[in-house]
């Protein structure tokens, strides 16, 4: 297995308060990981370590075994420039969509092509257009924003991070403000980008999904990783009592027999 | 009080006044470029991280916002020059007066339409790779300028106005044409009526656009 994102003692604080206390986690080429734990536990902040939307306090992040920044008599030192071309290569998708309003759907998905990897706009459109093929929006590519549901908003938002070619996509609760509805369209397309064989990071409370389509579940609990293991093992029969009360709180979540 | 209208004197020396207007609408197109420009600059320093750039950004403003420009206009020309050796023209002073002035209200413009959008915007910039100038030109202020249109051409309308004071330092424009006219005819009455004639029938029409213009931003929102 190829391994594609490595995470090494990570820590993050905020001021005083230490959000993340020491992470280990390595997501292999294709697998789908999904990150579990109650609010505040820490689980955005991890997901936006990965791609470097906050910098880490300590310790270190691999890409496709390349160290992420460099070593400066004992803390890491990250230039911008390098920064922004990781983030290139991995996708993320919102809570809130977070769509640009004044582009049309297509406008949308070709934005960071064209501006960022500098593709012609022809060459972008065409992978604009598979993309939103893929998602199921085809037939959305000249609309604004504005027009579509909040599930189709949200595929959009996934389009838009696929048409980079990341090597990992980072999803954080990307259900959670959506009727509920329309969560099962999002969760479908997620489930067929995990059977397609990308690489997800998925922070979710659909208990659902991460029984069915998750190869790995991790439970975060303040800041640290306190359980993980296959979702079959770790949802029916957590070790620890914090995992077990952290099942409890999900009453609609109802496993298979 | 009895005065008997008499706009014969005023038709009489138009080009007088034309030569004012002119000056006018000179002092008008620099500092409005000047000042709505520079205030781009100062409102992303505001805007900054970065307290080295947010600091004198700040003091900036509250300098240029907090004093009369007709001053600022006076003392560019009277005490600037004596502070430093260098010489300040009337239309340099009134220039670096009204640009000034215009570069700090607007930048709290900026500053205000660009906090307007949501931080997702900027999330999703960067969680594509875009960097911050990228960002700002792609996502931001294409919806931002949207949002501070209305204001910006405000500022615009105060500016046109503002340069009449530039007549204090005996720049050519159009009040310091006049106030020549009234000087040799003794007809002040007319000669600064006809001055609100003019910015009138000048503005007039740019305020009615500037609404309409408004109502098309709303539409399209
Ligand atoms: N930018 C920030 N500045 C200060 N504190 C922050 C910041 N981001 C997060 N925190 C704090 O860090 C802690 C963990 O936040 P985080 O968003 O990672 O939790 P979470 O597990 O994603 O929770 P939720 O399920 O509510 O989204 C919280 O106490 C939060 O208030
Ligand atoms: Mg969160």
């Amino acid at each position: 297995m190829t391994e594609i994102v490595r995470i090494e003692n990570l820590h993050k604080s905020f001021g005083p308060l230490e959000v993340l206390k020491g992470i280990d986690l390595t997501v292999d080429s294709g697998e789908t990981v999904v990150l579990l734990g109650s609010s505040g536990s820490g689980k955005s902040t991890l997901l936006r370590c990965v791609n470097f939307m906050e910098t880490p306090s300590e310790g270190q992040v691999s890409l496709h075994g390349e160290l992420v920044g460099s070593e400066n008599n004992g803390g890491m030192q990250y230039r911008e420039r390098e920064l922004c071309k990781l983030r290139t290569r991995i996708g993320m998708v919102f809570q809130h969509f977070n769509l640009f309003p004044h582009m049309t759907v297509l406008g949308n998905v070709m934005e960071g092509q064209v501006t960022v990897l500098g593709r012609s706009k022809p060459e972008a459109e065409d992978k604009a257009r598979q993309q939103l093929e893929r998602v199921g929006l085809a037939d959305k590519a000249e609309e604004y924003p504005a027009r579509l549901s909040g599930g189709q908003k949200q595929r959009v938002a996934i389009a838009r991070a696929l048409a980079m070619d990341p090597d990992v996509m980072l999803f954080d609760e990307v259900t959670s403000a959506l009727d509920p509805e329309l969560v099962g369209e999002v969760l479908k397309t997620m489930r067929q980008l995990a059977e397609e064989g990308m690489t997800m990071l998925v922070v979710t409370h659909e208990l659902g999904f991460a029984y069915h389509v998750a190869n790995r579940v991790l439970f975060l609990h303040e800041g640290t990783i306190l359980e993980q293991g296959e979702p079959q093992k770790v949802l029916k029969d957590p070790e620890t009592t914090r995992m077990r009360e952290f099942l409890e709180g999900h009453s609609l979540f109802k496993l298979p027999d | 009080m009895q005065h008997t209208w008499d706009f014969a004197t005023i038709f009489q020396n138009w080009e007088v006044l034309w030569v004012g207007l002119k000056g006018t609408v000179v002092m008008f197109l620099v500092t409005v470029v000047l000042g709505l420009s520079g205030g781009l600059v100062v409102g992303m320093g505001r805007y900054a991280q970065n307290s080295a750039l947010r600091w004198p950004a700040t003091a900036f403003v509250e300098i240029f916002r907090n004093t009369p420009v007709l001053v600022q206009i006076i003392w560019f020309y009277y005490a600037f020059p004596i502070l430093t050796g260098i010489e300040v023209n009337p239309f340099l002073a009134a220039v670096l007066g009204i640009s000034l002035n215009t570069m700090a209200f607007s930048a709290e413009i900026y500053r205000a339409g660009i906090q307007s959008i949501e931080p997702g915007q900027w999330e999703a910039g960067k969680a594509i790779g875009m960097t911050y100038g990228q960002t700002l030109r792609r996502i931001i202020m294409p919806v931002a300028i949207k949002r501070i249109l209305p204001a910006l051409t405000n500022r615009g309308i105060e500016v046109f106005k503002m340069s009449t004071l530039a007549s204090v330092v005996a720049y050519v424009e159009t009040l310091n044409q006049a106030k020549l006219i009234a000087d040799l005819n003794f007809n002040p009455i007319e000669s600064y009526t006809a001055v609100a004639l003019i910015f009138f029938v000048v503005l007039y029409p740019v305020v009615q656009a500037t609404y309409a213009l408004e109502r098309t931003l709303r539409k399209s929102d």
